[in-house]
């Protein structure tokens, strides 16, 4: 090979990851510094919007959201898509809380079982998802339906009451002045980004996202793969699920309804392609920042709430078309 | 030479992010005529077609044909000015059917209404015109790769357009289809057709061939006659200098037997091949395309089901149900379908390059960076592949290029026994030498590489034995001294 061309390149020592970041971001990133730029000089919110505590509010109403959006940032890079996630928030919070309230169990205990059950479920998904060829969205249909009625079964439709200190903690307490459910995400967060950018089972997320069968060919286990993710977006939803009955008190039947569709627009807000085979953990954070931030400010402004729902879906609609039109460009 | 002129494209310019794919190239087709686009790997062919097919916008530059300047915005512009492209990346629909496809978006039908049947009945016209002996109504993902070409080639002949550009339409399909393709060619130029044929195989230029122009890192080098010249001053025009010793192979004794099938039957379409490989050595598959190589390969993989018959390594007996436990055992498979079985089209180089040597530089939560850059890097250097960076999105590079990184991922895992189907398919003829070089190097350090090809000349010039197969069974097996053109020809018609 000495005769032909031998251009050695030069070798690029490391990539600014931090320059790619931002490069990769840029269009949210403004949009989120906008957004916060606005409510810190509106008059309506200018007050209240940069004091610590209703920073710190948003970080804890977000927090939810964000546990979910990141398991759901790995299903969609999957090419999958997972429904189900909004009802086990539901079916785990009230079991959790039925542990406390009807068998008298110790609340670690009852806490641990909301999280299992939620596991359980991602469990069965990523069991059926894995061995068959039954599309993500029909099954992840089914079992949200299925826990959302279990937890109506459970429940009888009302929820169950869970009055204590202690029981309050995970999702109402805090450690020095950071509430527990923002130490939680950002655990999540650092957890799930170690997964996807430092881990050989990360790089296969994206190659079986990017071409199954590619990766069949690469030697990588499609289907464990595939059953590892749903089983991770099982667990996080189990912790938004107890995380929510603590907040409230309560375990609710109700609770989590339309989160499955939060997560999902964090993650399409984040970049990650519904494609799949490409998109990254930092997009979605900043896109669960935007929406939470959104809500918030809607609130301070007290715009009604119908009207929330409607600049919500325009301020989606409005970040992924900026995505578009730089992607076209580039 | 006093044709009409169809087309002229004039210093037309096309830049992408840390790239100047096309740079001042010039390019004229007359009526009748099959002109060659000739050039290495990311020399910018497929560019400049896209270019004139609409689906980019040149920067700079003007396309006349018929001598008026026109814009081509998009693919409805390129098509009402009567062009016509085989794109080199199959674009076929494969949920529908091979009709749908065919008069996609020139559907027959009243309104709204498609006639389903006319179509039918039309498409099945054109195919077996063509001799295309494919039916109509069957989904097009259920077609091989070479029957998917054909489609592509029907479909774009059916069009009656002046002006049909062809993006290495015979990389992936048989002789005889070749033929049938030549043919028709020949037809259509008789009509006053102009075509613009893009390959990188040299001896298709003398057989169809009037003219060639050769291109070079996205710059116009010359055009030529194809009978007025020679293959030795193209390839120099193309790569910048005279290539010598094309085939590198230092024979000597192969070492133990490392690998050895006993009557592998898949079932379906391989019947009870028997083979066996030493250290060291290169053992070809030749063959028509449908003689079951490939599927031979899959199925020592680990990639196909219910595979009956014996797999020894090393002499002792091995179970492989699945290419995770082909790779434990040293095996490694670079598919002939690299788009399909290979590529991660939406991620970086650097990406494709390592997703099967994670655990060189990945364990548990670290990542070595600086060894994933490394690697990347010998690896494309050893391919000589063109790409701006690492982090180019894989989808971006030219077709050849990706071929590359493929091939590169393989040799990264350092088999012992790598096997290559169709290795150079695809790319550039510089390239191919050195893949025999590498091969060649890798055969010396005591690997053993069994090479399924479709070019005949590589396989009688790099093997040290020939397995030739016909319909799924093996037909003979030739010594590197026996083996002749002749001679596998005769087997593989068995
Ligand atoms: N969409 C794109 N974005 C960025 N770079 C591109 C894009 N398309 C092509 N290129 C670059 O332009 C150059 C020319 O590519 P082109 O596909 O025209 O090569 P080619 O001559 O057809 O090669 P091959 O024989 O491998 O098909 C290459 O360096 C390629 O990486
Ligand atoms: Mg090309």
């Amino acid at each position: 090979m000495a005769q032909i061309k031998k251009k050695k390149s030069e070798l690029p020592v490391s990539d600014n990851k931090g320059l790619m970041f931002l490069r990769e971001n840029l269009g949210i990133l403004i949009a989120l510094a906008i957004l916060c730029v606005l409510l810190s000089f509106l008059p309506a919110t200018s007050s209240s919007f940069l004091s610590s505590q209703n920073i710190f509010n948003v970080l804890r109403q977000i927090s939810t959201n964000m546990l979910i959006a990141c398991a759901m940032t790995m299903v969609i890079i999957l090419g999958g898509i997972d429904l189900s996630v909004g009802s086990i928030i539901a079916l785990s919070g009230v079991i959790a809380a039925g542990c406390v309230a009807r068998y008298n169990l110790p609340i670690a205990a009852a806490l641990l079982a909301g999280v299992l059950v939620g596991t359980a479920i991602g469990v069965f998904n990523g069991f059926v998802i894995s061995t068959t060829t039954i599309p993500p969205f029909i099954v992840t249909l089914a079992t949200m339906n299925i826990a959302r009625g279990l937890a109506k079964v459970y429940t009888g439709g009302s929820p169950v009451r869970v009055m204590s200190k202690q029981w309050q903690f995970i999702g109402g307490g805090y450690v020095g002045f950071i509430p527990v459910p923002v130490i939680i995400m950002v655990i999540a967060v650092v957890a799930t980004a170690l997964l996807m950018n430092k881990t050989k089972m990360g790089r296969h997320i994206y190659a079986v996202g990017g071409n199954a069968q590619a990766a069949v060919f690469s030697g990588i286990r499609v289907s464990t793969v595939k059953f590892t993710v749903h089983v991770y977006a099982g667990l996080m939803a189990g912790i938004a699920g107890i995380i929510l009955a603590s907040r409230m008190y309560s375990g609710q039947p109700t609770a989590g309804e339309g989160a499955e569709m939060d997560a999902i627009a964090a993650v399409v807000v984040g970049g990650t392609s519904m494609a799949g085979g490409a998109g990254k953990i930092g997009g979605t954070i900043i896109g669960a920042l935007i929406i939470g931030v959104l809500n918030n400010g809607l609130n301070l402004m007290n715009v009604n709430s119908f009207w929330q729902d409607v600049v919500k879906g325009a301020v989606i609609l409005l970040a992924v078309f900026i995505d578009y039109i730089r992607n076209k460009n580039a | 030479m006093s044709k009409k002129i169809l087309l002229e494209m004039h210093h037309v310019h096309k830049r992408f992010a840390g790239v100047h794919a096309l740079n001042d190239v010039s390019f004229e087709l007359r009526e009748g005529e099959v002109h060659a686009l000739l050039g290495e790997n990311g020399a910018g062919k497929s560019t400049l077609i896209k270019v004139l097919g609409g689906i980019y916008q040149a920067d700079e530059g003007e396309i006349h044909i018929d001598g008026n300047k026109v814009e081509i915005k998009g693919v409805e512009d390129a098509k009402k000015n009567g062009v016509a492209i085989i794109h080199q990346e199959l674009v076929l629909v494969s949920h529908m059917t091979v009709a749908e496809n065919i008069f996609l978006g020139r559907e027959f039908g009243k309104g709204v209404l498609v006639n389903r049947r006319k179509m039918n009945e039309e498409a099945q016209k054109l195919l077996d015109e063509h001799q295309v002996h494919i039916r109509a109504d069957v989904l097009v993902g259920k077609l091989t790769i070479a029957q998917q070409q054909m489609v592509e080639i029907v479909k774009a002949i059916s069009q009656n357009s002046k002006i049909l550009v062809m993006d290495e339409p015979t990389s992936s399909i048989a002789d005889k289809e070749v033929e049938f393709l030549f043919e028709t060619m020949r037809e259509l130029t008789k009509r006053g057709v102009g075509i613009i044929y893009i390959s990188h195989k040299m001896s298709e230029l003398e057989q169809i061939c009037d003219r060639v122009t050769v291109m070079r890192d996205g710059m116009y080098v010359g055009t030529e006659v194809v009978k007025n010249t020679t293959k030795d001053k193209l390839i120099a025009m193309m790569v910048g200098r005279a290539l010598e010793n094309y085939y590198t192979r230092d024979y000597h004794e192969p070492g133990e037997e490392v690998l050895r099938c006993e009557h592998i039957s898949d079932g379906n379409m391989v019947k009870d091949v028997s083979f066996h490989l030493k250290k060291g050595e290169i053992i070809g598959f030749a063959g028509l395309v449908g003689a079951g190589r490939s599927e031979t390969m899959k199925a020592i993989f680990g990639l196909t089901k219910d595979v009956s018959g014996e797999i020894m390594i090393n002499g002792g007996k091995v179970k492989v149900t699945s290419p995770v436990e082909a790779m434990k055992h040293g095996l490694a498979l670079v598919p002939e379908d690299r788009k399909q079985e290979g590529l991660y089209k939406v991620q970086s180089v650097r990406f494709n390059m390592t997703i099967e040597v994670l655990e060189q530089f990945i364990k548990g939560i670290s990542v070595d960076d600086k060894k994933e850059i490394e690697l990347t890097q010998k690896y494309i250097d050893m391919m000589s592949t063109k790409t701006p960076t690492q982090m180019q999105k894989i989808g971006n590079l030219s077709g050849g290029n990706q071929q590359k990184v493929i091939i590169g991922r393989w040799l990264a895992t350092n088999p012992n026994v790598l096997i290559l189907d169709e290795p150079t398919r695809g790319v550039d003829i510089g390239a191919k030498s050195e893949i025999y070089v590498i091969m060649n190097e890798l055969v010396k350090k005591g690997v053993s590489i069994i090479m399924v090809s479709s070019e005949l000349p590589e396989i009688i010039n790099m093997s040290d034995r020939v397995y030739v197969m016909a319909e799924g069974r093996v037909t003979g097996c030739l010594n590197h001294d026996e083996v002749t053109q002749e001679a596998v020809m005769l087997l593989a018609a068995h």
